[in-house]
């Protein structure tokens, strides 16, 4: 272990070796592995204050909602669920509203939501990126679709519930087509403003050096965009969630939004918060998936950040 | 030493006008004078005079209003032809730099054959691999741009364009953001590129002694409209070094551009042209 770190040290964002005569940093050579890299990051990470800090940041929170809840019993939270009365509820065998850790439907509900958001994202993933690629790099057609665009864009999911109801069959594709809508409007914004953010430089080096339009398009428009697009995709996948949500409480027979909603009506309180946390912790699951996914995509970037983030 | 007949820039009565005709800005005008070929020639001028319009003019990147850019017996812009097309017989060195920061240094040295389609893959990587040698660079290969100095940066950028066999280098300031050591640093090994290569720079600045010690012929430019103030033949043989710096000579041609771009600058100041 202790042989590993004038290596890693390195890498480490506070530690800028910048010397012209040597380049000790990237020798890929002596790189240690993935395992041991991530072992070592995991031990300072302990060593530093952060994890702690969080769990009193987390011991905080919790200590504020039992206080107000459970012991000073304030007006306006008479009717909200205390801690104690959530957390019995999500971790017991035998629950009173019939649904914790335990019930098969508690996953039932995850699985179908998460599915409902994937499906969506991929979608506005695989039509936003091209599209906002191509906005950015033809004024032409920008002029064309944009102003549409924008127009359309205002519009919350909310009001295009009726219509997605009216437009699609049954209850699963309505659902679908309102979380893809947000997921689309932030991944094609950010791919757009991606490709206008490139240094025309770049672009001008790459006709120099003999490219053609359409390769510049691929090695310089692309990989030039790639930051803002990932930026664009973790917003697209915390809107996807959001749009879910509102769209699973309108209609559907599963999933979190739905829960949330069917436990408000049915005065299931505590069910009501589980389903509120499970989204949090799954929201951001996903969004940290879409980060390292990011990160393996441009290691340039980190490896840039990693010296010290100047260009 | 391989020395190339061609390379040569002819620049005739070019002018440039952004905007209409009437109301424009007149950048540059009625413009005359050559890039012999095989030589340094060092343009300078006060900041914002229009030296990068023309330099833009000749890579392709914008249009000339009239007059005419040959290069060697091609006309690269004049009637009927508004604006050239950019190629890799005449490679641009930018101001920041522009190494693609997603590509290693392998990968940007070897891009110029790679996508004209002049060397396979492998072939490109293995010249690009010698190229990076040559300059001192080889350990550099796998690493990004965003990891190496800024210096480094300028250095492999040359290689990239001379992987391609330019006729013409064009460089515009491109030592301007670095500190004054790594800047003599940089001197040398450009001369030492230019004496392997024999290509033909284009060079701008607005750093005087960059500029003489530099240059075999010196453009120093009037302010806003920019044409040729005076042509100066620095008559101090290649290659050089560091020590030209404290000779009786140099200082005497040091003296006499002083005074030429000093009256620009102040005119240009007086005139209110912003720091670019």
């Amino acid at each position: 272990m202790k042989n590993l770190e004038p290596s890693l040290a390195a890498a480490d964002a506070n530690v800028a070796v910048r010397d012209d005569a040597i380049a000790v940093v990237a020798q890929t050579s002596d790189r240690p592995s993935r395992l041991e890299a991530a072992s070592y990051r995991l031990g300072q990470w302990l060593r530093s204050p952060r994890p702690y800090l969080m769990l009193i940041g987390f011991a905080l929170f919790l200590g504020f909602w039992y206080l107000t809840v459970e012991v000073w019993k304030l007006p306006r939270f008479s009717q909200m669920p205390g801690p104690t009365a959530v957390i019995s509820e999500w971790l017991s065998p035998d629950p009173t509203y019939g649904l914790s850790l335990y019930s098969p439907e508690y996953y039932q509900h995850i699985w179908v939501s998460l599915r409902r958001v994937s499906i969506a994202f991929l979608l506005a993933t695989a039509t936003g990126v091209p599209l906002g690629l191509f906005l950015g790099w033809s004024q032409r057609f920008k002029d064309y679709v944009f102003p549409v665009f924008e127009l359309l864009r205002p519009i919350p999911p909310l009001a295009w519930v009726p219509l997605a109801i009216i437009m699609f069959q049954g209850s699963e594709t309505p659902i679908v087509f309102l979380t893809f809508l947000a997921s689309f409007y932030a991944t094609t914004l950010n791919t757009m403003l991606g490709v206008e953010s490139i240094d025309v430089s770049f672009v001008r080096a790459a006709y120099c050096l003999g490219a053609k339009r359409q390769q510049v398009f691929r090695h310089v428009i692309v990989p030039g965009a790639m930051p803002f697009i990932f930026t664009g995709l973790q917003i697209s996948v915390g809107v996807a969630w959001f749009s879910l949500v509102a769209g699973e409480m309108v209609s559907g027979q599963y999933g979190l939004g739905y829960l949330i909603n069917t436990s408000y009506t049915m005065v299931q309180y505590p069910t009501m918060v589980i389903g509120m946390i499970t989204l949090g912790v799954v929201g951001y699951v996903t969004s940290a998936g879409v980060r390292i996914v990011g990160n393996y995509l441009m290691q340039w970037r980190a490896r840039e950040l990693a010296m010290g983030g100047d260009k | 030493m391989r020395r190339p007949s061609k390379g040569e820039i002819r620049i005739a009565n070019v002018v440039k006008i952004y905007g209409s005709e009437e109301v424009g800005i007149r950048a540059v005008d009625d413009c005359t004078f050559d890039v012999p070929a095989g030589k340094i020639t060092v343009v300078v001028g006060p900041s914002g005079c229009g030296k990068t319009t023309l330099l833009n003019a000749i890579a392709g990147f914008h249009s000339i209003t009239s007059g005419t850019i040959h290069l060697d017996d091609l006309m690269l812009c004049g009637p009927g032809r508004a604006q050239a097309d950019p190629g890799p017989d005449r490679i641009v060195v930018f101001q920041n730099g522009a190494l693609f920061p997603w590509k290693t240094i392998v990968e940007n040295v070897a891009f110029g054959p790679i996508v004209q389609g002049r060397l396979p893959r492998k072939e490109a990587f293995d010249k690009a691999r010698r190229m990076l040698a040559e300059s001192g660079l080889h350990n550099l290969e796998s690493n990004y741009p965003g990891e190496i100095s800024s210096g480094m940066r300028r250095r492999v950028e040359i290689a990239r364009a001379l992987m391609n066999d330019p006729k013409v280098l064009l460089l515009d300031e491109p030592y301007r953001a670095l500190d004054s050591l790594t800047k003599s640093v940089m001197h040398e090994a450009l001369l030492e590129v230019f004496d392997r290569n024999q290509v033909t720079i284009f060079f701008i600045t607005h750093d005087l002694e960059e500029a003489i010690f530099l240059g075999h012929r010196v453009v120093i430019m009037t302010t806003r409209p920019c044409r040729p103030k005076k042509i100066l033949t620095v008559d101090i043989p290649h290659p050089r070094d560091y020590s030209v710096l404290t000779a009786k000579r140099f200082r005497e041609y040091l003296d006499e551009t002083v005074e030429a771009v000093h009256e620009e600058a102040l005119k240009a100041f007086a005139a209110g042209e912003r720091e670019r």
